[in-house]
């Protein structure tokens, strides 16, 4: 080994680690940083206590929902489906409750109930009946959105007062929203760093073969991973019924959680065909989205206007992102 | 192992083979391609079970459903492409599927500790257990492979062709790295090309052919040249199709070509001539044909007529290449015979589209349907269908890559006369082959190559000691 | 033709159900009604088969149609001059759409699933920007009319389905559909493989221009009107059997998907399952299919075979 070889080594790693997510949080700490600059010369103040909380507030649901669809993605895999599973739960919890506080362990364990048996049927479709998860989760999202809209057409049930406080309430600056959108990525960085099913859940996403030659019960992952993802989904259901006081059947695809989580995942820099990434660069993408919204509010700018910047945001990031790979590989090559 | 034997498809590719090796022993399994040496390591490793025979570990009787069983029995195999996540740490492909727990959570200190421990006992210390594989070179990775069999306490590490990827100075540390797997008493089984670090580092020498065993002796019984006979020696029964007569104008010349796996390639191929290309594994045999067809092009040098930068570039100049491996690089095995047959054709707007069923029927396909899918055609078919391909924009000059390789004896004759056949329409054939009969057999003019450089060229009909000698360097000089 | 049966004769029973159910069906006018109703999604599924077969997806073209249809009304606003004009705009357009998404898959490498969904934020975000949040203005009677009246629709449709036919039979097509099912051995073989890919994103933009044209004319001008239809198109080509990740599958069963998918909802309809059930439905039926195509073809999906390259060594 040559003299120069380990600064040069500790710096790549350095790159390594911080990665893509480094890149994101830098960008969020530049969006922050314009933003403020910007609505300072409109003649606004954007590091309020009102928009602080405001983003926490908007960013919570989206953020709950990406975790569990960055581990459907870090998996290989992915879901459609959880923008319709999250209207299903908002009703079954606002069904469940009927305004009586004593409806509420029922009603939490009704969503658990449901999300477990959405996650083990996308699961299940995917493994066993080799169903491409793109088919496999858009099907099962269908059937819920049917029986949903079979059922209701308009809001249903009704949440008590008491878990209304999950929606607004907040402690100190910090909305009681954020403390479980927070819980629950600290949970799934938890269960990737430290777990046994974490690693796995990269093995299978980095390569199945590999994973499966080193003794890994493939399936078994994917279908674990599918089931978290639909648990995170009814937990942003019940959120979401906490907001708005009662249950919607259109709540989960107004918002286009599907497709947005998985836009927030990769804009956090995890990467679409599964194996590399983590939960702190989603969080960093979800809040990159909410403060960008911010910042479009405070200075009034047509809300169509962040669509377009949305778009074009997380395409630059994974071009950015893919480059970056790619020159990687071209130095390993 | 005792009395191994296996069949694929009706076809015998080893037989009654006895291999017994000690432990603490570095013990060399040598023979030609299709000698049998990788079917009867995957056996070992439980990707094939046996047809035949038994294998014993320790005295006791074992056998293999999944590669996880063998793995289990203490047999590690390092596969010339390895088996590693790029994205995960050095650890954490260490110790993938069954990563040490405490109280449930994955102990990473201790996984980092046990890994860093085994990467010092091999004295590796130029990269360290949380390192990303992706940063690692070829022969890092490698030492990542032996520390993962080191972790599942293996008793016996197979090595298949270890040093094929590996510059000169990297297969120093190899060597010693199977000298330090020898003494903490793991019988290593080496399998090799390259003579010299056989008799380097081999204790015992195994010898197939044909898949038969040859002769399993101690190395210090055998010379280097008595290795070689051993190995290649064979009757003489087979057929090649008469050699060209005169070789016609220059089709193409390079002079000093290089790139970043070759170096000052002088070479010229000549219309109605086969030029056979030796070289062991690595030595820059199908990056020469790259090179010369533009898909790895020359980036220094000259080339006439011109020096293709792009594939299109090269098909233009009347250049074609059958690739190495057919089902990566050469078919769309999901197409039909026809499609396969019209791609090149039609990607370069050039060519006939008409008389499809005629070239089938030239390039000896048969039956000459042209509706099924390629994938479901033996690989002798499968070659045809390429060959097709690249008849159908009559090339001046065609590149053939292990033409023959994975082909059954009758096809192997088809496509033998095929390039004579081409030759002596005036095409410029260049063939490379790993198997030195064929390629002594069916070349006018034999060019060697050596760690990317030509290290020397034989008229036709040249021993096939004298190939190897210049194939793989100071051995017997 | 093979790979096309089966849906055919799913499509066969269908229609065959729809038929007994509702014997107008069977009359000329009720007969061609469906197919105008149809005419859209299968145009929209042609498209889609082009960048499905070539190992992408287009999840762009909900929204180009309503870009389309709303970029329309508002530029026409009634003019019955500016019919033609705008629509050689709504043409350009579009195949600016499909270029940008083919450039950003195979130029920047950013997978097809996150440029297209990126290009679908800013379409939509885009054309209600400049309308000011909702669809403004109208069409002209003559821009109506190739999705009013049946003659034209049915004459539109067959015109597609003629050129998509040819186009996958052209050179085209095939170094298509082998860039799809191997893109190494395709460029090797000189294919153009970023080209050909591009072209299929530009052919699945035209399509959307085609049915938003159609809609447009069917539908009225509303901002729901794309909404969905590039799930719908997608579930159309799978369920015609053409394969996720490229190389497998036929134009023609693809077509045939969508107008089963079609014939699907008006049986449902014709039964009085609700509306809603219908995504029920749906949503069973796709992931049967699939199930049963995965079921039927072990070797749909071929793995990455490892050992090959060395097997002979």
């Amino acid at each position: 080994m040559t003299p120069d070889a380990l600064p040069a080594r500790r710096s790549r790693r350095f790159a390594a680690v911080a990665g893509p997510t480094r890149v994101v949080f830098l960008a969020l700490a530049g969006v922050i940083l314009i933003g403020w600059a910007l609505v300072a010369a409109d003649g606004g103040q954007f590091l309020t206590l009102e928009n602080v909380v405001g983003v926490q507030q908007r960013s919570a649901a989206l953020g709950i929902v990406a975790v569990g669809q960055t581990l459907a993605i870090l998996a290989g895999s992915l879901d459609l489906s959880v923008a319709y599973l999250i209207s299903l739960t908002s009703l079954v919890a606002a069904e469940t409750m009927a305004g009586q506080d004593s409806g509420i362990v029922a009603a939490i364990a009704a969503v658990a109930g449901v999300s477990v048996l959405v996650g083990l049927v996308n699961g299940l479709v995917i493994t066993k009946l080799r169903v491409h998860a793109f088919i496999a989760t858009l099907g099962v999202g269908l059937i819920i959105k049917g029986i949903v809209d079979h059922l209701y057409d308009g809001p249903a049930g009704r949440v008590p007062e008491t878990f209304q406080h999950l929606g607004y309430d907040r402690i100190g600056p910090v909305p009681v929203s954020a403390l479980l959108w927070a819980a629950v990525a600290l949970t799934a960085w938890f269960l990737l760093s430290r777990t046994r099913y974490g690693y796995r859940v990269y093995a299978v996403g980095g390569d199945v073969e590999v994973a499966r030659l080193s003794g890994v019960r493939t399936d078994r992952v994917v279908i674990v991973t599918h089931v978290l993802c639909s648990l995170c989904a009814g937990i942003a259901g019940l959120l979401l019924a906490a907001r708005l006081g009662a249950g919607a059947p259109t709540v989960g695809t107004d918002g286009g959680y599907d497709l947005e989580s998985i836009a927030a995942v990769v804009l956090g820099g995890t990467a679409l065909a599964g194996g590399r990434g983590g939960v702190a660069g989603t969080v960093g993408g979800v809040l990159l989205l909410a403060v960008l919204d911010s910042v479009f509010n405070q200075l009034e700018v047509n809300s169509f206007f962040k669509d377009v910047v949305r778009g074009v945001v997380i395409v630059v990031a994974v071009a950015v992102y893919a480059r970056r790979t790619g020159l990687l590989r071209g130095r390993r090559a | 192992m005792i009395g191994i034997g296996k069949s694929f498809l009706g076809v015998r590719v080893l037989g009654e083979v006895d291999l017994v090796a000690a432990a603490g022993e570095v013990h060399a399994v040598v023979g030609e391609n299709g000698a049998g040496k990788s079917t009867l390591m995957k056996i070992l490793a439980g990707v094939h079970p046996p047809d035949e025979g038994t294998i014993e570990i320790d005295g006791r009787g074992v056998s293999f459903g999944h590669p996880l069983d063998a793995q289990r029995a203490g047999v590690a195999i390092i596969h010339q492409e390895f088996n590693l996540l790029p994205e995960r740490s050095v650890a954490e492909n260490v110790f993938l599927g069954r990563e040490p727990v405490r109280r449930g959570l994955v102990d990473r200190p201790a996984m980092d500790a046990a890994t860093a421990r085994l990467l010092g006992e091999l004295g590796e210390d130029s990269f360290g257990p949380r390192d990303p594989v992706r940063h690692l070179s070829v022969a890092q990775q490698q030492v990542v492979e032996i520390v993962k069999a080191l972790s599942l306490d293996a008793r016996i590490v197979v090595m298949d062709e270890p040093t094929a990827a590996l510059a000169e100075h990297e297969v120093d540390l190899l060597h010693r790295l199977v000298r330090r797997l020898q003494g903490r008493g793991i019988a290593v089984l080496y399998i090799s090309h390259r003579l010299r670090e056989v008799f380097d580092l081999a204790d015992r020498v195994t010898v197939l052919k044909d898949g038969r065993l040859v002769t399993s002796a101690a190395t210090g019984e055998l010379t280097p040249d008595g290795l070689v006979r051993l190995m290649v020696g064979r009757d003489l029964g087979s057929y090649f199709p008469p050699r060209a007569t005169s070789a016609g104008e220059t089709r193409l010349r390079v002079t000093g070509g290089g790139n970043d796996r070759l170096r000052d390639i002088d070479l010229e191929l000549r219309a109605g001539e086969i030029l056979g290309l030796a070289g062991l594994q690595g030595s820059g045999r199908s990056a020469l044909a790259k090179a010369l067809f533009g898909a790895e092009p020359f980036t220094r040098g000259r080339m006439t007529p011109v020096r293709p930068r792009t594939v299109r570039e090269g098909i233009a100049a009347g250049i074609g290449l059958v690739t190495e491996d057919r089902k990566a690089e050469g078919l769309a095995l999901r197409q039909s015979v026809r499609d396969n047959a019209l791609l090149v054709a039609r990607a370069s707007g050039r060519g006939r589209r008409d008389g499809v069923r005629e070239l089938l029927e030239r390039v000896r396909l048969v039956p000459p349907r042209q509706d099924r899918e390629v994938r479901y055609l033996s690989g002798g078919n499968q070659q045809k269908v390429v060959l097709a391909k690249w008849l159908t924009v009559a090339p001046r000059v065609l590149l053939f890559d292990e033409p023959t390789r994975g082909v059954d004896v009758g096809a192997k004759a088809a496509i033998h006369d095929l390039m004579r056949e081409l030759a002596g329409e005036g095409a410029a054939v260049m063939m490379i082959s790993s198997e030195l009969p064929e390629l002594i057999g069916m070349s006018d003019r034999i060019v060697v190559l050596r760690e990317g450089r030509i290290s020397g060229t034989l008229p036709a009909g040249p021993s096939e000691e004298a190939v190897m000698r210049l194939a793989a360097g100071e051995v017997a000089a | 033709m093979r790979r096309t049966l089966p849906i055919l004769a799913v499509l066969a029973v269908l229609l065959a159900a729809i038929a007994i159910a509702n014997p107008f069906f069977l009359e000329p006018a009720g007969f061609l009604g469906f197919v105008r109703r149809a005419a859209p999604l299968v145009i929209l599924a042609a498209g889609q088969y082009f960048v499905i077969v070539s190992g992408e997806f287009d999840l762009s073209v909900g929204s180009l149609v309503t870009v389309e249809v709303v970029v329309a009304a508002r530029l026409i606003d009634g003019n019955e001059g500016a019919t033609w004009p705008v629509l050689l705009l709504l043409v350009v357009l579009g195949l600016l759409v499909g270029l940008a998404n083919g450039l950003v898959t195979t130029l920047l490498r950013v997978p097809s699933f996150i440029a297209t969904l990126g290009m679908m934020l800013v379409l939509s975000g885009a054309v209600f920007l400049w309308t000011g949040g909702a669809p403004r203005g109208a069409l002209s009677e003559g821009f109506r009319m190739f999705g009013r009246q049946t003659g034209w629709a049915v004459l539109i449709l067959a015109v597609t389905a003629l050129v998509v036919v040819l186009l996958t039979r052209a050179d085209f097509g095939r170094t298509l559909v082998a860039t799809g099912d191997n893109e190494r051995a395709a460029a090797l073989s000189g294919v153009r493989v970023n080209r050909v890919r591009i072209l299929a994103f530009v052919l699945s933009g035209a399509s959307a221009v085609v049915a938003g044209i159609l809609l447009g004319g069917f539908a009225g001008v509303s901002a729901q009107v794309g909404q969905g239809l590039e799930f719908q198109a997608i579930t159309a080509v799978v369920l015609g059997g053409v394969v996720l990740g490229g190389g497998r599958g036929s134009v023609v069963a693809a077509m045939a998907g969508a107008l089963t998918l079609e014939a699907l909802f008006t049986l449902l309809n014709l039964y009085g399952i609700s509306g809603a059930l219908e995504f029920t439905v749906q949503g069973v039926i796709i992931i049967a299919a699939v199930a049963a195509g995965a079921v039927r073809l072990p070797f749909a999906h071929p793995r990455r075979s490892k050992g090959d390259a060395h097997a002979a060594s």
